[in-house]
């Protein structure tokens, strides 16, 4: 799966969380600038995002990605693990 | 999409739909939401939510209906109640608010919630200022992890010892409990602690009075025994981690980065086992079973495969299986639910079947209402309903045919129809996963349900025989047990308050305390009715609260009168009333007072009091349709019955 199709997930995962159409994500985007993505938004991101893809991020991970991009990249590293 | 097929396995993406199995899956979830959201008015955009929330939803789905549903506001709408639920708790539990909610929804409750702050549930309890109180809840939830219980326990620690510390922590609880029925006036739900503690032994664990593993499953056995002793109901997580696996339930990173006892993707089960304990406290758990019989209570067609071609029974696993269905069926009907039969079957060749195969654990005498003919099944559903008495709410349809499900569901959305699993195997465990017969209590009444519902077929077949109606409530011979509440069958009584939906005049749900408290209380009455006749004991079923009214003391007010639907139209409404002027006029009074509420269930005694003779009391009331009546109790002259009165034993 390509960076490009695992971000246009991400984009439609948060849309659906949110209940905002107007979200877009992008590589760079960071939560804080996303309106109404609370910490407690985040959690339940990474659990869909989780139960979607099948893989599991570390505590470690979880608690210093840096922007989505880093959120996508991981998640194709995982994939491509297996 | 990787989280509709994947594998299922601890933990996997696939936790919350597999949880859910017995709910149909979505089909179009997005294209309904739309719809739902689109709808023009309140209650119609609620009808569709919460027929997405009878699917199986993912999390994420739950919470987008979630999002739906709370953009609604609190309006009310028909068919739909409200509840306010007070959610106490140790841990982070605001992810669980959505599929609390949703599953509410499933049930036509819409449940607003208050969060108490994190691990502040002592101070908000006994800070009568505080948000909690403020919010007045109806329901309060205590959601707690047992760390703090345990921690102080030495892993060395003697039996008593251990036994000590856990009292304690017991008794701090009860002291919550208390708290929260006095000055809340609260129902009280107690979830069991989640045994996430790890072994330090390993199996020796068993053996050790302070391991850690071994003192969380005391503190729930202990938790259990208070929480009967105190009327508290329980909300058993601790046995939901055993059915699937802790790892299901509980994610230690979750715990790690949010103290999150509750993994958020076991949000949507923990909603359903919540809103079934809350459907259970207000009488809206399922009441009857009925099954299909082809392919669900035995193998194979009974029409094509005859009586020594079915599969049913010792010596094959298929045979087993179903029979096992039968089993499980007969537990229920030992604790009180009713079984029916719906099946497109020649009516002889079906009953021949209960009659004459051997293996059959099943008996025709158990099933109370047996519907197998050609028609529609809808339209047997329906007249079973009708026949027992009970609403088409109360039914859980049971057909291994996805197509009749199919149907039902489309013609009677309110039936409950599981998504039966393809294997016969499954079936019992579907039934048990889907826990429509949750209950909250176990009486005597409940057990002899079964025999009640058997004696009226005797008493139908009376009636058929009867020249009238008058004749047959003769032939009956009914004697009336009456008297004030008793302590032995409060349990029944509290049950009948909160269960009975039709013969209710104002559906005031009280719990254990709360009556107890009417049954001291100076110048009130209770009365509760037993009734017998030729063919048996009907069992405890009427009863009523009349109290004073405030400013008027010579008027008693009927606060509540419930009635059991087995034994309408049996004069029962005409004794008790002139057993409640009788024991009024006792008390000093002059009138009785009686309001009628209606609700959507209550119709069959809308008329009730003026049909007794009662007159109209002004007063407009508040509530839409609600009526305010009054009875002078010396213009009162007594109703001809052909019920024998019989004084309780006190």
């Amino acid at each position: 799966m390509t960076a490009r199709a695992i971000l246009d997930s991400f984009t439609r995962i948060l849309r659906d969380l949110l209940a905002d159409d107007s979200i877009v994500l992008t590589m760079e985007t960071k939560r804080e600038q996303v309106p109404n993505w609370d910490s407690l938004g985040y959690v339940s991101f990474i659990v869909a995002v989780e139960m979607e893809f099948g893989v599991k991020f570390s505590v470690a991970e979880v608690e210093s990605f840096e922007n989505v991009g880093a959120l996508v990249r991981r998640t194709e590293a995982l994939l491509a693990a297996g | 999409m990787a989280s509709e097929n994947g594998a299922p396995g601890p933990g996997h993406p696939t936790a919350p739909r597999r949880m859910l199995g017995w709910l149909p899956a979505p089909t179009d979830f997005r294209g309904e939401l739309r719809a739902a959201l689109e709808a023009g008015t309140h209650p119609e955009r609620l009808h569709r939510l919460a027929a997405l929330a009878d699917q199986r939803l993912s999390f994420l789905e739950t919470i987008q209906v979630d999002r739906g549903l709370t953009r609604q506001g609190q309006e009310p709408a028909p068919g739909f109640s409200p509840l306010r639920l007070a959610v106490l708790a140790s841990s982070t539990v605001e992810h669980l608010s959505p599929s609390i909610r949703v599953a509410g929804l499933r049930r036509r409750l819409l449940i607003e919630i208050h969060v108490g702050a994190y691990s502040q549930y002592r101070q908000e309890l006994l800070d009568p200022a505080s948000a909690l109180y403020r919010f007045r809840p109806q329901l309060v939830l205590f959601s707690l992890t047992p760390r703090q219980a345990i921690a102080g326990v030495p892993l060395g620690a003697t039996p008593d010892e251990a036994e000590a510390a856990i009292g304690a922590a017991i008794d701090e609880l009860r002291g919550l409990w208390r708290k929260a029925r006095e000055a809340l006036q609260a129902t009280v739900v107690q979830q069991t602690f989640v045994n996430v503690a790890e072994p330090v032994f390993g199996s020796y664990d068993r053996a050790v009075p302070g391991a850690p593993a071994r003192l969380v499953a005391r503190l729930n056995e202990r938790l259990a025994e208070a929480a009967v002793q105190d009327g508290v109901a329980l909300l058993d997580i601790a046995r939901a981690t055993e059915r699937d696996g802790l790892d299901a339930w509980f994610d230690q990173g979750r715990w790690l980065q949010g103290k999150f006892e509750i993994a958020p993707q076991a949000a949507p089960a923990y909603g359903e086992l919540l809103a079934r304990v809350i459907a259970a406290l207000r009488g809206l758990s399922r009441k009857c079973l009925v099954l299909d019989l082809d392919n669900t209570l035995w193998g194979g067609v009974i029409g094509d495969d005859g009586l020594e071609g079915i599969v049913l029974g010792e010596g094959s696993a298929a045979g087993e299986a179903h029979l096992a269905l039968q089993h499980y069926a007969l537990q229920l009907r030992r604790r009180g639910i009713i079984l029916a039969v719906c099946s497109k079957n020649d009516l002889a060749t079906a009953e021949q079947v209960f009659r004459d195969h051997p293996e059959m654990a099943l008996k025709r005498s158990d099933i109370a209402a047996f519907m197998a003919n050609w028609n529609d099944k809808a339209a047997n559903l329906r007249q079973i309903a009708e026949q027992l008495n009970i609403g088409v709410d109360s039914l859980v349809f049971l057909d291994d045919n996805p197509v009749e499900r199919a149907r039902v569901r489309q013609s009677l959305p309110m039936i409950a129809v599981p998504e039966l699993p393809r294997d016969p195997a499954l079936y019992v465990r579907c039934l048990a996963d889907a826990g429509y017969f949750e209950s909250v209590s176990f009486t005597a009444e409940d057990q002899q349900r079964g025999e009640q519902y058997a004696a009226n077929a005797s008493r139908e077949a009376l009636l058929k025989s009867s020249e009238s109606v008058e004749d047959f409530l003769r032939g009956l011979e009914m004697t009336v047990v009456s008297g004030p509440f008793r302590a032995v069958d409060l349990s029944r009584v509290v049950q009948l308050i909160n269960k009975t939906n039709q013969f209710n005049l104002t559906t005031r749900r009280y719990s254990q305390e709360e009556v107890a408290v009417f049954m001291d209380q100076e110048g009130a009455l209770t009365l509760q009715f037993r009734l017998l006749d030729r063919f048996g004991d009907n069992g405890l079923v009427s009863a009523m609260i009349l109290r004073p009214l405030a400013g008027t003391p010579d008027v008693l007010e009927l606060d509540t009168w419930v009635m059991s639907c087995r034994v309408f139209g049996r004069q029962l409404e005409d004794e008790a009333m002139n057993q409640a002027v009788l024991a009024a006029g006792r008390l000093g009074a002059k009138a009785l007072r009686a309001d009628y509420l209606p609700t959507p269930k209550n119709d069959v005694v809308r008329d009730l009091y003026p049909t007794l003779g009662f007159r109209p009391a002004g007063d407009p009331l508040p509530a839409e349709g609600a009526t305010r009546w009054q009875l002078d109790l010396d213009g009162y002259t007594q109703r001809p019955t052909h019920i024998t009165r019989k004084a309780e034993e006190q």
